[in-house]
């Protein structure tokens, strides 16, 4: 199958998107588009479900079956659609604040499940659709509206987490590094398990204004700058890695996948 | 001994799970909860043996949202629950109601508010069933009274869910659901409903496009249509609108597609009414409690009838307003602070009088009770 | 049956299978083409506790699904006789184990009693204290006729778990030759 470009699966009557000025998201969007193109996902047989927030209107941008569903609820929604119909190749689209607080329930147990859905995590630090509060993604003493003197609570490492809880393919990028973000998610709908992948996104509007960051690029030279590649952070010393994040492949550990395991009930009970 | 047997004992439970799977139920989502949990451990040895799935979800939202989410691949899915499960689906219930994906919800009532009486009957969810998720929204609610009820009223739930598009509610209570009865076997043929699928092509499908009263064809995730479903108000191509007359237009259809057809959704019983004086209204459980005090008050004399309502939301108004019409008065018995009776007296309170019989304690309401009440007026 | 519809009350603690007793009893009952309702209350223990099981049987449609008057009564517990045993028809009958202490119906009610030891019955002839509601009903039934032989043990044979078929029958026959036993010495 030829490649598709990217804006093909776009749907074009949904444009203006709401996204702002200098907004990250379009990027991780563009990565997504560019995956399943890669990845030669049949587009009549791919469903993106998303949750509520900024991120996850992206789910209403791309031409395939969508499901934009209830806050934090994506991934529940997005096992039922897999368990009743394991041939569709399901791309699940969150927040940080959707995925990891009123979703981060549902988060652990489809990790732990590994059942084949890809997740792609939109972190932007903050909650930008309510403008501007806090997530548990929001790096401790950031500020927010909700913390205006600076948060207080340790933030989660969502990869770290994912691969705790049983994920079998977990990888991180930033929009900076694009391109790595769309081989990333090239692999994880390859994985047949659960993925995830974390894309770090800038939010200029909210939190890069209420921490003083700058510019949407300062923002992004700032993924630069403190990020560093999984295979060369085995080689640096705890000191030289303070401040900083892994991106890459984080974890690649095939295991059994969760529909496969129930359809050999199934083929067992029919026998 | 394997004998062709015309009449089983079944649960009401069990009764649930069977109805479900004869109506065409392949997917099942759900978490423990007392006391409907028998549905779904009956569900989860059931449903692999018919080709389906079943999956005990990290909690009741999830499995609201599963169901949800199977349907959209044309698979007819259920969940249940009890007391306060069915209070945490609420939010994803009208996520259904919306974005008009059929699919069933069981509630077995049980005890409340809170954690209440877990193990004990109660019918205080009434109103929940009518009200538990927020805007205005469509909702058909249907109550069994028995065994073989509960069997026939899922299958039914099943068949409106789809023709409507609806969830569907089969609001049991603890008595109904854990009872087990003799259920004979040949009441239980039905036929199948299926939602209507499109048959245009893609770029001529519209997801919600319908006359202001009407259903849509509902195309199957998968096949090739690439449809948007959101939880925000959307056109009749499913994307998001703010657009006055197209949000009008919405949720005014969704409501009509089900009060525009009340003939073919509202069931309800009639036992000795025609020259009642006094009418026992009662539903679930307490409507076998109802016709066993309106049997002995016949016997002593008394022109007393039973009316039970089946379908409890839409309400059976205009039934409900015949029989006011010429009753004296309409005691409603119910396993609750009256709930049901505010809908009677909105209806028929300028007509006769309405009063009610109200137990909160856990334990089915007692024929003597009600018989009482009817000697009384 | 002398009446229209036979109610039953079967009370004991969490665990003993008094419920289960209760769906055998209904079932061969619905065997005999007659209609059967069971129901049942029990607390939030899984084991000990008070829990009771109901059952009436009827030639004719029951509309009230629970028992008001039991015909009835058999309790293998003192907690159970506290909580459910009040109430008896006068023309009923009261089944207790012989290890219970509570002061049971007596003289002044006139209420047959039959004191059986079902629970030493199911432990020592039979070798397992959980057929004691296999060798309850066997008592019952020998006290009340209430359904055939062979509809309570096809009954009992389709509905205990796989494999424990025969045990069961046994304490089943066990149950009922003992109370055969009592209203000989009667």
């Amino acid at each position: 199958m030829a490649l598709q470009h990217a804006q093909d699966y776009l749907r074009n009557a949904m444009m203006p998107h709401i996204w702002c000025p200098g907004c990250g998201h379009g990027i991780i969007l563009g990565a997504i588009l560019r995956a399943i193109s890669k990845a030669g996902l049949d587009q009549d047989k791919t469903v993106i479900v998303s949750g509520i927030g900024c991120s996850s209107r992206a789910s209403g941008y791309m031409d395939f079956d969508t499901l934009h569903t209830t806050h934090g609820r994506a991934l529940a929604f997005a096992t039922g659609v897999k368990m009743a119909k394991p041939e569709l190749n399901v791309i699940v689209i969150m927040g940080d604040g959707d995925c990891s607080a009123i979703g981060g329930n549902h988060f652990i147990h489809a990790c732990r499940r590994n059942i084949d859905l890809t997740a792609v995590v939109f972190n932007n630090s903050i909650y930008g659709m309510t403008s501007g509060q806090y997530s548990p993604l929001t790096p401790r003493g950031k500020f927010a509206t909700t913390a205006p003197y600076g948060t207080i609570e340790r933030e989660f490492d969502l990869c770290d987490l994912a691969i705790a809880a049983g994920a079998s393919y977990v990888g991180r990028g930033t929009t900076f590094h694009a391109q790595l973000l769309t081989d990333l998610i090239v692999k994880g709908i390859a994985n047949k398990g659960f993925s995830l992948i974390e894309g770090i996104s800038q939010c200029p509007t909210y939190y890069g204004r209420k921490n003083k960051m700058g510019g949407p690029i300062d923002m992004m030279k700032w993924q630069q700058e403190h990020s560093v590649n999984a295979v060369a952070a085995t080689k640096m010393t705890p000191e030289q890695l303070d401040g900083k994040f892994k991106i890459g492949e984080l974890h690649n550990s095939p295991a059994p996948e969760y529909i496969a395991e129930y359809d050999k009930i199934i083929a067992a009970r029919r026998a | 001994m394997a004998v062709e047997r015309s009449a089983r004992l079944m649960q009401g439970n069990e009764a649930c799970v069977e109805g479900a799977i004869a109506a065409g139920c392949r997917f099942y989502a759900g978490y423990p909860i007392t006391p409907s949990t028998e549905i779904a451990e009956l569900m989860a040895a059931s449903l692999p043996c018919v080709g389906g799935r079943f999956i005990q979800m990290e909690d009741e939202i999830a499995s609201m949202a599963a169901i949800i989410g199977a349907s959209l691949t044309g698979t007819k899915s259920m969940t249940a629950t009890s007391g306060p499960g069915f209070s945490l689906k609420q939010e994803n219930i009208g996520y259904a109601a919306l974005t008009e994906v059929p699919c069933v919800i069981v509630n077995v009532q049980r005890s409340g508010p809170s954690t209440g009486l877990p193990t004990s009957p109660a019918q205080g969810d009434v109103m929940q069933s009518r009200w538990g998720t927020h805007g205005d929204h469509p909702i058909i609610v249907l109550s069994p009274s028995s065994v073989s009820e509960t069997y026939r009223l899922t299958f039914e739930s099943f068949n409106l869910a789809e023709k409507y598009r609806n969830p569907v509610i089969l609001l049991m209570d603890e008595v109904v659901g854990h009872m087990r009865e003799r259920v004979d076997l040949h009441s239980l043929s039905m036929s199948v409903v299926d939602r209507v699928k499109p048959t245009n092509k893609r770029e001529d499908y519209l997801p919600y496009d319908a006359a202001p009263d009407g259903v849509s064809p509902m195309a199957n995730f998968g096949d090739g249509y690439r449809c948007h479903v959101t939880g925000l108000i959307h056109n009749k191509k499913g994307y998001p609108t703010s657009k006055a007359e197209e949000v009008d237009f919405l949720i005014r259809r969704l409501h009509n597609k089900i009060d525009h057809n009340l003939d073919d959704v509202l069931k309800y019983e009639e036992y000795m009414v025609d020259d009642a004086d006094i009418i026992v209204l009662a539903f679930g459980s307490v409507a076998r409690s109802a016709h066993n005090a309106v049997r002995r008050a016949r016997q002593n004399g008394v022109k007393a009838g039973l009316f039970r309502p089946i379908t409890i939301w839409p309400f059976p108004e205009a039934a409900v307003t015949a029989l006011a019409q010429k009753a004296k008065h309409i005691i409603v018995p119910e396993m609750n602070l009256g709930q049901l009776r505010l809908e009677v007296e909105r209806v028929a309170g300028s007509r006769c009088q309405v009063s009610g019989i109200n137990s909160i304690i856990g334990e089915l309401i007692a024929p003597d009770q009600i018989l009482r009440r009817i000697m009384e007026v | 049956m002398k009446n229209a519809a036979m109610e039953f009350r079967l009370g004991g603690s969490g665990g003993q299978g008094l419920i289960l007793a209760g769906i055998i009893l209904a079932d061969a009952a619905i065997m005999e083409g007659k209609n059967a309702v069971q129901t049942q209350s029990y607390g939030p223990e899984a084991r000990g506790g008070a829990s009771k099981a109901e059952v009436i049987i009827s030639e004719s449609a029951i509309d009230y699904p629970k028992v008001t008057m039991p015909n009835v009564l058999l309790c293998l517990s003192d907690e159970a006789y506290r909580k459910y045993g009040q109430v008896v028809d006068p023309n009923g009958l009261v089944i207790t184990d012989t290890s219970m202490h509570l002061p049971l119906p007596n003289e002044k009610t006139m209420v047959p009693l039959y004191r059986l030891p079902v629970l030493s019955i199911a432990r020592e002839k039979i070798g397992r204290g959980l057929t004691a509601n296999m060798v309850a009903l066997g008592c019952l039934n020998a006290l009340t006729k209430s359904v055939s032989d062979a509809s309570l043990e096809q009954a009992i044979s389709e509905r205990v778990p796989a494999g424990t078929a025969e045990l069961n029958l046994k304490a089943y026959r066990a149950g009922l030759a003992a109370a055969q036993q009592l209203l000989i010495a009667k």
